[in-house]
This record gives structure tokens, C-alpha cells and sequence, in this order.
């Protein structure tokens, strides 16, 4: 019984191990191949359409309903304390320093993060990747470089997108329903925001942006056993990609909070 | 050209090579034998590079694979075409792209002569005009000839073919067999050619060399394996059902209770 326990044990800290050291190799050589020659701007370009502008639909709509359910969740609390007017502020403040960020992460996680998986997966399981490298073409720069870059230029824009998308909806259900007017909510929302809660917000979209291509990338890489295999690893990326940015959002938020208050 | 010598590789506890050695000489044609599941695909991506061996050496055109820095490995690989046993073309290009991909990657060459140089290899391997296509719109024969074509763009000194004529109508596969035994007369490449089609490795071999338990157990000319002592290769060859080869597996067999 102790025994089974400590086999169990142990093949769970050498897998933990592996996928450490692999995504750190994978880390290193994608920053180092991210700034050799030859550029190729072709890939790129096509991946930030791929990532960024076709996530602009979804991405708009979670958050202008997050909006919606924000600014009424907190009008019901504000009108018990007779503050109305600090809806605004209070909105504005956690949809850019937090909900905006980690909402847009996940969508793209879960949309990008998985189609880069399976992609990749299926290169990999009908030998694609090992046809480019017998064309002497490196499969990290070939494949994840681009989506590494993309990524990490899209999320920031993407988010200051959502932010600005969920603040209308909490705009249109505080004018419209609650009836504050439109310069006072303006006024409230612009005072409230200061330059470092943008700052705070989007700087932390780049980390996520690393992990969802990190992890998407890995995961499609080392796919093991054909179909079934593409959707364990696919479905393996979206978790492990959700843990990590919730991880790492708790970290930034700590940090910020604690070092530059 | 190609030195081969004490070659292991295993997964896990499966032994694939076990202290595998061959010499393939410069401008010949070597078939390489065996029963399915032996590791002939895994040898030539040891050729490759793509696979990198526990033990033991590979030399290719007096240089080490392995022991090169990237760049000189791609310089390599540039050298070496491979056909791949499932075709392996790149499915979000068009059949064109995937025939000119060592092209598009690596050489700087005008568009003009680039589609003109696709559309030969595609016409050498009987598949005139059908560079617009997706590979997801050609048959599993058609994606086996691109993958070909695809070798042959590059030009190479050496190609491995990894079974060309399995899932190809006999009269595309004796055009096949035409074509190696013509880049091996006019244009002296050295060239490895796996397979399972007899009559092919006849028609194209310079020398046979048979695969058995990760290592090589016999190799000459046609002639010598057609006649050759050795049971397991005369079992293989004639395809019979009774013999060395299948008594150890039935042997094996009668272990598990
Ligand atoms: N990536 C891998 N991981 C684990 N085992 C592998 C891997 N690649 C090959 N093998 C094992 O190595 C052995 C040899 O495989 P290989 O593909 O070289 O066979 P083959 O001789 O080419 O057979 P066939 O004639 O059917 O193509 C097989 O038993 C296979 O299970
Ligand atoms: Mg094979």
C-alpha cells in the first residue's frame, strides 16, 4: 500500500520534473530564436490575425456582459449604502487592474491556447514537424516564434480592448437603467482610473501571453498516440494554461500591491 | 558515403536498433529489407538526424551526424532528400508550396524558376498541374508522389525513400521504380530505399541488405539474397508463413501462459 503510494508519488514528481525542464528548454531556445535572423514578418502577421483579430467577437461579447453583470452586482451593494455614483469608480477599477486581464487570458487560452495544441498535435502525429526539420528548418522557429510573438503583442491589446468594451456596458446599464447621468459617469470613471492601474493591468497580459504559448506549444509538441492523443494534450493545455494564469495573476497583483502600493 | 556503425536505439524497454551497421557507397542503391515494425523508418530518421542514437555512429559525406553544430546540420540536410513513409506534406499548404518548401525556406531563388522547378518534380513523378490543390484533396498514392517530388526539389546527392511504391497502382510503382533507377544512372545519386515490394528491390537495388532483430544480418547483390543459405532471409523473401522468423514469435507466444 505505502509502496504503491511512494511509486505514485515518485512518477508524479519525475513527470512535474519533465515538463519543467522541458518548457524551460522550450523557453530558452523560442527567446533566442526570437532573435536570430531571418525574420520572417509574413508568419507573424498571419498568426496576430489567427489570435488577435479573429478573437474579437468573442472577446467583445464576454465583456460586455461582464460589464452588465458587474455594474448591476454592484449597484445593489452601492444603493444599500446610498453611494451610486461610485459604481463607476468601482467598475472601471476592477474590470482594467483585474477582470479584464484574466477574462481575456482565459477566452484566449481557451480559444487560441487549444487551436495551437491541436494544430501542432496533428503535425505531430503525421510526422510534419520531422518533415521540417528534414527541410533544415528549425520547428521552434518555424512554428512556435510566431505564435510567441503574436501572442504576447495581441493580449495587451486585446485586453485595453475588453476594458474598454466592459466600462460601455457598465455605462449603458448605469445611464440607461440607474439612471446616473452620462458626464457624471464619465467624470467618475476617469477620475478613479490613475495611469499605474492601466499599467498594472496590462503589463501582466504580456505573462499571460507567454504561458498560453508556452503551454499550447509544449503540449502540441509532445502529443503521444494519434487522435485520442491531440485531445488529451488539447484539453491537458486549456487546464494547464487556466492554472498557471490564475497563478500568475495572483503573483502580479501581490506584487504590485505589496512592492509599488 | 554512408557509414552506419554499432548503431542502439530503444523505447523504453523495446530494443528498435541493436548494434546496427551498414556502408552504402557513393552513387549506389541500397534496399533495406525487413518485417514491418523492425525499424527501417527509425534508421533513416537516424540518417536524418531526426532521431538521435543511444550508441554508436553515423557518417554521411565525411561528416558526423550528431557531432555537427545546426548549421552545418542543415547544410546536411539540404544534401538529403526524404520521402516519408505517410507523405507527410504540410496541410496548410497548397501541394505546390509543400514541393518548393526546401526552396521557399532556404534558397533565394526568383519566383518564376521557383514555380517552373516545382512543376517539373511534380511532372517527373506523373502529377502534371495539380500545384493549386490542397494535399487534403489528393489520394493517399498522389500524397506518397508529392512527397517525393517534394525530396526531389531540392536536388539532393542523397535520398532515403521510405517504402515509395506501397499504396500506388503497379504501373505508377514501376514508373517510380523507373524514376530511381534514373537519378541513380544520370544524375549518380546515392540512394536508400525501404521497402516491402520485392519485385522493386530487384528492379533498383545495387545491393539488399536485410533487417532482422536490429541488426543487419545479410546484404549483397540481387542475386546473392535471391540464392541466399541464410533462413530468415529466405523465409522473407519467398514470403513464406512457416520459418525461423515466425517460430520465435511463436516461441515467444507459448511463453505467455
Ligand atoms: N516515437 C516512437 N516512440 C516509441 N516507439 C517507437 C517510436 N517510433 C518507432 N517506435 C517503435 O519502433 C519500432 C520500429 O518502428 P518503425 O516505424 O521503424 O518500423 P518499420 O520497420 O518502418 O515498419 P513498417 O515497415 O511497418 O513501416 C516499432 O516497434 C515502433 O513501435
Ligand atoms: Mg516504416
Amino acid at each position: 500500500m505505502t509502496h504503491k503510494f511512494f511509486i505514485t508519488f515518485g512518477r508524479r514528481i519525475h513527470n512535474l520534473l519533465f515538463f519543467l525542464g522541458g518548457m524551460a528548454n522550450l523557453c530558452a531556445q523560442t527567446f533566442y530564436l526570437s532573435f536570430m535572423p531571418p525574420y520572417k514578418k509574413d508568419r507573424v502577421i498571419e498568426q496576430i490575425k489567427k489570435s488577435g483579430f479573429d478573437s474579437l467577437p468573442i472577446v467583445s461579447l464576454v465583456a460586455l456582459f461582464i460589464g452588465f453583470i458587474f455594474a448591476l452586482q454592484t449597484a445593489y451593494f452601492m444603493q444599500r449604502i446610498g453611494s451610486e455614483m461610485y459604481i463607476a469608480s468601482m467598475v472601471a477599477l476592477s474590470l482594467v487592474r483585474e477582470l479584464g486581464p484574466v477574462i481575456t487570458a482565459l477566452v484566449v487560452a481557451g480559444r487560441v491556447g487549444a487551436s495551437n495544441t491541436a494544430e501542432l498535435g496533428s503535425m505531430q502525429v503525421t510526422e510534419q514537424i520531422d518533415a521540417l526539420e528534414a527541410f533544415a528548418t528549425n520547428p521552434i522557429k518555424y512554428l512556435v516564434v510566431p505564435r510567441f510573438l503574436s501572442l504576447i503583442l495581441v493580449l495587451p491589446v486585446l485586453t485595453l480592448y475588453a476594458d474598454m468594451v466592459g466600462i460601455l456596458g457598465s455605462y449603458a446599464i448605469c445611464v440607461y437603467k440607474l439612471g446616473i447621468s452620462s458626464s457624471m459617469y464619465m467624470q467618475v470613471t476617469f477620475d478613479a482610473l490613475l495611469f499605474k492601474d492601466l499599467f498594472t493591468g496590462l503589463f501582466k497580459t504580456i505573462f499571460f501571453g507567454m504561458i498560453i504559448a508556452f503551454v499550447s506549444c509544449y503540449e502540441g509538441f509532445n502529443v503521444e498516440g494519434g487522435a485520442e492523443g491531440v485531445g488529451q494534450a488539447t484539453t491537458r493545455c486549456v487546464v494547464i494554461s487556466f492554472i498557471l494564469i490564475i497563478m500568475a495573476d495572483c503573483f502580479f497583483t501581490a506584487m504590485f500591491y505589496f512592492i509599488f502600493p | 558515403m554512408i557509414e552506419i556503425a554499432n548503431l542502439y536505439k530503444s523505447f523504453g524497454e523495446h530494443k528498435v536498433l541493436d548494434g546496427l551497421s551498414l556502408n552504402i557507397d557513393k552513387g549506389t542503391t541500397c534496399v533495406i529489407i525487413g518485417r514491418s515494425g523492425c525499424g527501417k523508418s527509425v534508421l533513416l530518421k537516424h540518417i536524418m538526424g531526426i532521431m538521435k542514437a543511444e550508441k554508436g555512429k553515423i557518417v554521411v559525406s565525411d561528416k558526423e551526424v550528431g557531432k555537427l553544430n545546426e548549421k552545418e546540420m542543415n547544410a546536411l540536410r539540404m544534401k538529403i532528400g526524404y520521402v516519408f513513409q505517410g507523405g507527410a506534406l504540410f496541410d496548410s499548404m497548397t501541394v505546390g508550396e509543400n514541393v518548393g518548401f526546401g526552396l521557399i525556406e532556404h534558397d533565394h531563388i526568383s519566383h518564376h524558376e521557383l514555380l517552373e522547378r516545382i512543376e517539373e518534380c511534380l511532372c517527373l513523378v506523373g502529377l502534371c498541374g495539380i500545384m493549386n490543390l490542397m494535399p487534403s484533396e489528393l489520394s493517399g498514392g498522389m500524397k506518397k508522389r508529392v512527397s517525393l517530388a517534394r525530396a526531389l526539389c531540392i536536388r539532393p546527392e542523397i535520398i532515403l525513400y521510405d517504402e515509395p511504391t506501397t499504396g500506388v497502382d503497379p504501373i505508377t510503382a514501376d514508373s517510380i521504380n523507373d524514376l530511381i533507377v534514373n537519378l541513380h544512372d544520370k544524375l549518380k545519386v546515392t540512394s536508400i530505399v525501404v521497402t516491402h515490394d520485392m519485385k522493386s528491390a530487384y528492379k533498383v537495388a545495387d545491393k539488399i541488405a536485410m533487417m532482422y532483430q536490429g541488426k543487419i544480418i545479410a546484404q549483397g547483390s540481387s542475386e546473392e539474397i535471391q540464392h541466399s543459405e541464410h533462413p530468415v532471409v529466405h523465409q522473407f523473401i519467398n514470403g513464406l508463413a512457416q520459418g525461423p522468423i515466425t517460430e520465435t514469435l511463436e516461441a515467444g507466444a507459448k511463453l505467455i501462459p
